[in-house]
């Protein structure tokens, strides 16, 4: 069976740096794929390239068995990659509802619905029904940059599910958050419907192995290991790599 | 409660501005008519500048070169074709929305200072040609002697300074109706969204490049109409209206007016022409100065170009600037 996502032989050199370096990975439809390793293993980096922000140097992408290798970010996203990134990315001067209004309209885009006010009316109940999931109807109305860090999270989620990915690449979700929030953003990702891959890199191990069903270990640009995370956590190499150094 | 009281003293400035602006063929003299309607040219020009440089955050020195494409075009068309100014407005649009599309390559991927700089390019260059195509511009003398036009068929021609300045004022009311209307739509919505994170609107599937050279040659329209405004105002047209000076009051003007309002452009742009052209005579010399003040207070005030508030800090007690981590709701809703 065809994997939702394919990278093979990722590369991506800066100077003489190799950041990823023959980086391979495969995700199925609906799998929750984790992706851990040291800092400066090269885990943004590749989200980077299978989202289209960065072009790699070598290595091919493809989605759906379709190379998007020369795709930018917004064709991809189009063809179903969403991001959620490390910092909250919002649009501080939209409201949190505009936010998810703005990433749900390119996929409000349909055969037969073709006049504007029918597809921002489509778009306007995908982010009505996405706040309501998220918890954010209350402050709809409230500009996102006036937002506290955990309430973009909040937004920046709602907004990457917006444009109905296919797979979610989510680059340290946890990062800031409180234990509540943590707590919360576990039980949300895994209320996701399993039409929605996931693609984790994060840092807390305990939220990595209470989502993910595999994991994969990067350490300076090379894959060390992938497997369940029962085998991970059994690998010498990979605790060897840890032992080294994860913040 | 602070927030309807600003909206309603907004709405009773502009209320007032507007009844002004109706009464003041009636209460002023032909000279100030006559500037008045060429100031409302500008500022219909200052509110494409607004446009681009506020709304969908492209800065831009080069709006001089459609306002100028659309001035001659109006001209020729008036001297030789037509004396309805509908048709002039029409022509005039579709120049400087032209010119707006032939630079669309030059200005769709560059951002910042060097798009700044591209633009200031594009508008001189705009003058250039003017100077030099004297079979068509008439070179640097410009040219005079435009003859009069009527707003549409069948109308009596604009004859005087008030039927000039109205004609001029209800155009500059119903494009300014139409660019407000257009910015309540998602087209508004995505373009200020572009402004606050290009990054992510194109991770979210948008075709930002559509979008920069959408905006970029709607604002070419909007200031090639201006510029059949100023043919209808002064009956003249010379390279001197569109120099760096020009475009240098208009990004002023916008400043001052704030950049991400449509009539705050408008505004911005009557202040600093009333400074050039009227402090010329109270303060000799001196306007430069009120103007260069004026920039560095709107800067300071509304250093986010008036999308929030001034800073409250800087003229009045501090307030808090966070509330305590206690009190921030989760997303659970419980507390921290």
């Amino acid at each position: 069976m065809t994997p939702l996502l394919s990278a093979d032989g990722i590369t991506v050199r800066y100077g003489s740096l190799a950041a990823l370096d023959g980086v391979d990975l495969r995700i199925a439809a609906g799998q929750r794929h984790a992706l851990i390793g040291p800092n400066g293993a090269g885990k943004t980096t590749l989200l980077d390239v299978l989202a289209g922000s960065t072009r790699a140097g070598g290595g091919r992408v493809l989605l759906g068995g379709r190379d998007v290798t020369r795709l930018g970010p917004a064709a991809r996203a189009r063809r179903g990659i969403g991001r959620i990134h490390q910092r909250p990315a919002v649009w501080s001067t939209l409201t949190v509802r505009e936010n998810v209004l703005v990433a749900a309209l390119p996929r409000a885009v349909r055969p037969g619905r073709w006049h504007p006010s029918a597809r921002r009316r489509a778009a306007e109940r995908t982010a009505d029904a996405l706040l309501a999931r998220v918890g954010l109807t209350g402050i709809a109305a409230v500009p996102a940059g006036h937002l506290a860090h955990g309430q973009r999270r909040q937004v920046e989620i709602a907004v990457g599910l917006a444009g109905r990915p296919r797979l979610l690449l989510l680059d340290e979700p946890a990062a800031g958050l409180s234990a509540v929030e943590v707590g919360w953003l576990l039980e949300f990702l895994r209320a996701l419907p399993r039409a929605v891959a996931v693609l984790l890199v994060e840092h807390r191990l305990d939220l990595v192995y209470a989502l993910c069903d595999t994991v994969t270990v990067l350490r300076d640009g090379r894959t060390l290991a992938t497997g369940t995370p029962a085998e991970i956590r059994a690998s010498g190499p990979v605790r060897e790599a840890y032992a080294e150094g994860v913040a | 409660m602070r927030q309807g009281a600003v909206r309603a003293l907004r709405r009773g400035v502009a209320a007032a501005v507007v009844a002004a602006l109706v009464l003041a063929p009636w209460t002023v003299d032909d000279y100030t008519v006559a500037l008045l309607a060429r100031t409302l040219a500008l500022g219909l020009v200052a509110v494409s500048v607004g446009l681009l440089t506020g709304v969908a955050g492209l800065p831009t020195l080069g709006q001089t070169a459609p306002y100028a494409a659309g001035a001659y075009a109006s001209a020729v068309v008036g001297s030789h074709l037509s004396d309805v100014g509908l048709v002039h407005l029409g022509v005039a649009a579709a120049a400087g929305a032209a010119l707006a599309a032939v630079t669309v390559p030059l200005v769709v991927s560059a951002r910042g200072v060097v798009l700044l700089m591209i633009t200031l390019a594009v508008g001189e260059l705009a003058v250039t040609v003017v100077g030099r195509w004297r079979s068509v511009t008439g070179g640097t003398d410009g040219l005079a002697g435009v003859p009069a036009s009527r707003p549409l068929w069948g109308m009596p021609l604009l004859a005087t300074d008030r039927a000039r300045y109205l004609y001029t004022l209800v155009v500059v009311a119903a494009l300014v109706g139409v660019v407000l209307l257009v910015l309540r739509t998602r087209v508004g919505l995505l373009l200020r969204a572009g402004r606050d994170d290009e990054a992510r609107l194109r991770a979210s599937g948008h075709r930002v490049p559509v979008h920069v050279a959408g905006v970029h040659v709607a604002a070419g329209a909007v200031a090639g109409a201006a510029g059949s405004l100023l043919v209808v105002a002064q009956q003249f047209v010379s390279p001197a209206d569109f120099g760096f000076d020009t475009s240098a009051l208009l990004l002023l003007g916008v400043v001052i007016g704030g950049t991400v309002s449509v009539g705050g452009a408008l505004i911005g742009a009557a202040l600093v022409v009333a400074a050039r052209d009227w402090l010329f005579g109270v303060l000799p010399g001196q306007a430069p100065l009120v103007l260069g003040l004026a920039f560095v207070a709107a800067v300071h005030l509304l250093p986010d170009g008036g999308r929030r508030p001034p800073v409250r800090g800087r003229l009045l007690p501090a307030v808090p600037a966070r509330r305590a981590a206690q009190d921030r709701p989760t997303p659970t809703g419980v507390r921290a």
